[in-house]
């Protein structure tokens, strides 16, 4: 393995014991903000309005919370109280008491949690927010329906968890400082209509709020420079006292004032970092997007003038690389043992892509945010490159040299069809042009839009219902719509007929089910500081919860598409065209997970048609099922203005559902993982790289918000710069083809297997898992045989 | 794009071959010519190397094979029959309904025009990589009137062309056939002829010639030397092998194919015997020292099937 993770190599000694720092601490719970956020509810529930009550609680937190400046450190700033210390979120999801106590001692995705954090959480807090916590609230809201189908595994809900997320900065952070932003709030606030806008006021407590938010960074910032510059009285350390001073004299003039310099600007995305992540705990974190655009004109004017170094600008992305890092992801709530998690909070960075008027995007940050990804390899945050026509072979083919030392970083995007996208959702080609990709594979106009995730669509259980006529066999209840007898089915149009009233059946039933959700966090969970820095939330006097953003997308995840298709291939083939068994004798076979039917499932697995073999036969299934789902998916209103859009990417989702169902019509067997993304049913690829990238080129990846494709390379297939010329032809041809994404895993089966025996020795493997890359080993037991499972490609 | 390419226009001159028997249709080849190919896999060959990789290629008809490790004993074939090394009294019916896909017949017949289709289906990939189209083996000339159209067909619809042969066919079936290929791969095996002979069964004369008279006038040929520990990767044979392409006067290019053990279950499946049992691939140092030994006479050899 040793090629795989070699050393880093930080640029100076500070980088390097910072990162050993963030690498070695382990992630714990810390009581300290559940503590201040019940304390604050507790004292003034009832005096304000929703907004003010959070900007509020949010100021609180700014001014009072455990400050930390890391020995050596040049960003400052940490969530926590130290380092991958995770504050709680009582306010939407409340741990238990047994929660907290599975998160101490689970063996994957393990994160301390102190007697004493019990204790306050026994004391003070769980009695505070039972009944109280949004969660709470929304499952009592819920109707019953929802809670079948969500408990019978037919999609997830993220937003059960965690706030409305996956939210990127655009460029304007640096370019207006808090103080510009509160400037326009006035402004906003002054030219509010009382006279005709029955809102008026709602939208004057709305920006009052998003001032106050505006106040509260300021105010942690003023209260890091105190920090720094104490700090800088006390150390025996000159070169140190000189860092302190600066540091202080940074945080003095950011978020406040817009940045001045290379230093000053990674200092005012980290602030608007904590900020938006302390406030609430959206999904996804928060991201700084389009990265090597923002900070070009800082890095080109401090070479310019002489103020900056290549190696210091290194430096600096290194700490800054170090911040995300530090921040493990928030644990869920109603956690069991078996589920491992994840550490990754899912923050991305986008490399290159297109500028605002269509010229590439790439420049000399580019290549030095590659040097750092490749050196340091930390978990976060994950990065992606946005190649489009335009970006040149070398800036490419930096990111799949990179790739090639096989963490899974960067992915990889269609630029100009991510902008495609946007275009058909309606936004103007500048907003998506600066636009990119967040989380795992998810498209969005930075700073500008709401573009949330709504859940996993789990599209096997809809054909499981299809062939049950409604009914859920493992939780023993009519789920689905009544479709009939599927011994009734005479023509394969009848099977498709009654899969599609299933999914538009559950779909209604998801939907429904999330407005509510969104309609409780739009009216009682206002994201303030977010609606600062989103547009056009202060012109609207709206909420980013609450439909104030420019653009709103609600986005459904369908996952399975691949074990979908293949079984519809093999229903159609074996059942309706050369009548070899009845569809009736089929889901007997199913239901009896092939009992006795070893033959049946070696046929299916090994003699009908695949997607990702380049087959027309299986490619016309997938298309068909992708299209149906767009057309039952896409432009159904949501609450905030918006329309909900499909996406085809799975997280880990395709393992849960798996176990969810019963075995299916592709051969595989009841409980295992579904196919993941729209990557073909792990090992049914059997024609090589090029043959899936035609076959997954047949989806018509404009419709949706985002797919995710996943692909396994051998070593060796990439070695030299053949191999690497050769993934580059791999890649710019996926793309010219049609494709939105794809991500590599570039290690062998065997070496996977060795870790997976002897995870000791292997702690520090990462892996893509599906759209982000994780810790091998900690991984559940279930992931990482589907991981090993995921066709490897060779040479040939 | 596929339907593009069948109505690409077609050289009048092409002969009217009905079909052709291959083996495989590979996709992103990418060792056998520049860039990302599909190669495609003739069966039929006139040779029979004792390290051949694909031996099932070798006999110009369909043939069955079992893969052992693949068969679940369903009942379908008697264990008498799973006792055999070579698979007997099967029928394409049987090769179907085999559900775990053990049982194969190696080779399928296809039109020109249906095989085109197929191998421009990457064509994408080709574009933007500088990639193409590679007829292998078996030995492609076996059946050379259908090659030649295929090659032409595929110049045609202009797809960058190579043919990867051993050389031993009569003149003209090469002459045809190189001259729809932008690339020949011209495998050199032997020297001396009468070890080329035991090695291959039959003797390099018709090779050597042919490759002379090709080098007259193709433009672009690769010469592939299979380096098999105790057959040809002794001294004497690189500096014979050396020796006869300085005499071509042409600096061809020279790629090393280091042998591998792989093909051994394959013969064994087909009821041969495999006389190159225990022989070792030859390691790096091995190698480097044959490309030492071209370089010494002024010919760069690269290890690896790759086109410079």
């Amino acid at each position: 393995m040793t090629t795989v993770h070699a050393a880093s190599t930080a640029t100076t000694p500070r980088t390097e014991h910072l990162r050993r720092e963030s690498l070695d601490a382990v992630p714990r719970i810390s009581g300290e903000r559940a503590s201040i956020i019940t304390a604050f509810y507790k004292a003034n529930l009832g005096k304000y309005s929703p907004p003010m009550m959070r900007a509020r609680a949010f100021y609180e937190l700014c001014d009072t919370k455990v400050l930390y400046l890391g020995d050596g450190e040049l960003i400052v700033g940490e969530r926590g109280p130290r380092p991958k210390e995770v504050p709680t979120y009582p306010e939407l999801t409340c741990h238990s008491v047994e929660d907290l106590r599975i998160l101490d001692s689970r063996p994957k995705t393990r994160y301390k949690v102190a007697a004493d954090v019990i204790a306050q959480y026994e004391r003070d807090i769980i009695p505070y927010w039972h009944g109280r916590s949004l969660r709470d609230v929304m499952m009592a809201e819920l109707p019953a329906e929802w809670h079948d189908a969500y408990d019978a595994g037919c999609f997830t809900e993220f937003m059960e968890q965690r706030a409305p997320g996956h939210t990127v900065a655009d460029g304007k952070l640096y370019h207006k400082g808090m103080l510009g932003f509160k400037a326009d709030i006035a402004e906003a606030i002054a030219a509010l209509d009382f006279e005709h806008d029955a809102e008026a006021l709602d939208k004057r407590e709305q920006l009052r709020a998003m001032s106050l938010a505006c106040d509260a960074v300021m105010r942690y910032a003023e209260r890091y420079a105190d920090l720094a510059a104490v700090e800088a009285l006390t150390t025996d350390d000159d070169e140190r006292r000189m860092e302190l001073l600066k540091i202080a004299a940074v945080c003095r003039h950011v978020p406040a004032n817009p940045p001045r310099n290379f230093h000053e600007a990674l200092q005012t995305y980290w602030f608007a970092h904590l900020a938006v992540i302390t406030e609430l705990n959206g999904w996804d974190a928060f991201s700084p997007g389009h990265l090597d655009q923002h900070l070009a004109p800082f890095y080109d004017a401090g070479l310019a003038d002489g103020s900056l170094m290549r190696e210091e600008a290194r430096e600096l992305l290194e700490c800054f690389f170090i911040k995300f890092n530090n921040h493990t992801a928030p644990p869920k709530v109603g956690v069991t043992a078996a589920e491992s998690g994840t550490y990754t909070d899912f923050a991305n960075i986008n490399l290159a892509g297109l500028l605002r008027d269509g010229r590439d995007g790439s420049n000399e940050v580019t290549h030095l945010l590659l040097e750092v990804i490749d050196d340091f390899h930390l978990l976060q945050p994950s990065s992606n490159m946005q190649v489009s026509r335009l970006t040149p072979d070398a800036v490419l083919k930096h990111a799949l040299r990179v790739i090639r030392n096989g963490y899974g970083f960067p992915s990889l995007f269609n630029a100009d069809v991510v902008v495609q996208e946007q275009l058909r959702q309606g936004k103007s080609l500048e907003d998506a042009r600066e636009g990119g990709c967040s989380g795992c594979v998810e498209v969005g106009a930075f700073g500008k839009e709401a573009y949330i995730l709504t859940g996993y669509f789990n599209l096997m259980k809809m054909l499981e219902l299809a062939l049950h006529d409604g009914f859920d066999v493992r939780t023993g209840k009519f789920i689905g719509a009544r479709t009939g007898d599927p011994a009734q089915f005479h023509t394969f149009e009848n099977l498709f007929t009654a899969f599609e009233a299933q999914v538009r059946h559950v779909l209604d039933i998801k939907v429904r089910g999330n407005q509510l959700i969104e309609r409780l966090y739009a009216t009682r969970m206002p994201h303030t500081f977010l609606s600062v820095i989103t547009d056009d939330c202060i012109v609207r006097g709206k909420d980013y919860n609450a439909g104030g953003a420019r653009y709103n997308n609600t986005f459904i995840q369908a996952v399975g598409i691949g074990s979908v298709t293949d079984s519809f291939s093999a229903l159609k083939e074996l059942v309706f065209e050369t009548g070899e068994r009845s569809l009736k004798q089929f889901v007997a076979a199913l239901d009896a997970n092939f009992h006795h039917e070893e033959v049946l499932r070696q046929r299916l697995v090994h003699k009908t048609h695949k997607y990702g073999n380049d087959d027309p036969y299986a490619d016309a299934l997938m298309t068909r099922t992708f299209n149906m789902l767009f057309d039952a998916i896409d432009g159904r209103p949501n609450i905030k203005g918006g329309a909900y859009r499909l996406e085809m990417l799975p997280t880990t989702c395709h393992v849960y559902f798996g176990e969810v169902c019963l075995a299916s019509a592709d051969g595989r067997g009841s409980g295992l993982p579904l196919s993941e993304g729209i990557s073909p049913v792990q090992g049914a690829d059997r024609h090589g790289p090029t043959a899936v990238l035609q076959s997954a080129a047949r989806m018509d990846h404009v419709k949706t918000g985002g797919t995710l494709l996943n692909m396994k390379f051998s070593p060796t297939l990439l070695a030299g710069e053949h191999g690497i010329d050769n993934l580059h032809a791999l890649v710019r041809g996926y793309f010219k083809l049609g494709g939105h994404h794809m991500q590599f895993n570039v290690v062998t089966a065997e070496q996977l297997r060795e870790a997976k025996a002897d995870p000791s020795a292997h702690r520090d493997l990462i892996v893509r898992v599906a759209g982000y890359s994780d810790y091998f080993c900690d991984l559940s037991e279930a992931l990482q045989d589907e991981i090993i499972a995921r066709t490897e490609h060779g040479e040939f | 794009m596929s339907a593009a390419v069948v109505d690409a226009p077609v050289c009048s001159t092409a002969t009217a071959v009905p079909s052709g028997l291959i083996f495989n249709v590979q996709r992103f080849s990418v060792h056998d010519g520049p860039g990302v190919r599909t190669t495609i896999f003739m069966k039929g060959c006139p040779l029979a190397c004792s390290w051949c990789h694909n031996p099932e290629s070798q006999e110009l008809a369909p043939t069955f094979v079992r893969l052992q490790h693949r068969c679940m004993r369903c009942g379908r074939c008697s264990d008498d029959e799973l006792a055999l090394p070579t698979v007997v009294n099967k029928t394409e019916c049987d090769v179907d309904l085999c559900p775990t896909g053990a049982l194969q017949l190696v080779g399928e017949r296809i039109d020109a025009a249906r095989l085109v289709e197929r191998a421009l289906r990457d064509r994408t990939f080709f574009d933007e990589s500088g990639g193409g189209v590679t007829i292998s083996g078996g030995e492609p000339l076996v059946q050379a009137p259908f090659v030649t159209d295929v090659l032409r067909r595929l110049r045609g619809a202009g797809i960058h062309t190579a043919l990867d042969t051993c050389g031993f066919a009569p003149w003209e079936n090469l002459r045809d056939a190189a001259a729809v290929a932008d690339l020949v791969l011209y495998d050199l095996k032997l020297m001396d002829p009468v070890r080329h002979e035991a090695a291959t069964g039959a003797s390099n004369e018709r090779i050597l010639f042919n490759l002379t008279a090709l080098c007259a006038w193709h433009a672009n040929v690769h010469i592939r030397v299979p380096v098999i520990p105790g057959v040809n990767a002794d001294d004497a044979n690189i500096d014979a092998t050396a020796r006869f392409l300085r005499s071509l006067n042409r600096a061809l290019p020279v790629n090393l194919l280091p042998y591998h053990p792989s093909a051994e279950p394959k013969f064994a499946r087909l009821g041969k015997h495999y006389t190159l049992h225990g022989t070792v691939s030859p390691s790096t140092a091995q190698l480097e020292a044959i490309v030492a030994r071209f370089a010494a006479h002024d010919l760069v050899a690269t290890i690896g099937g790759l086109s410079s």
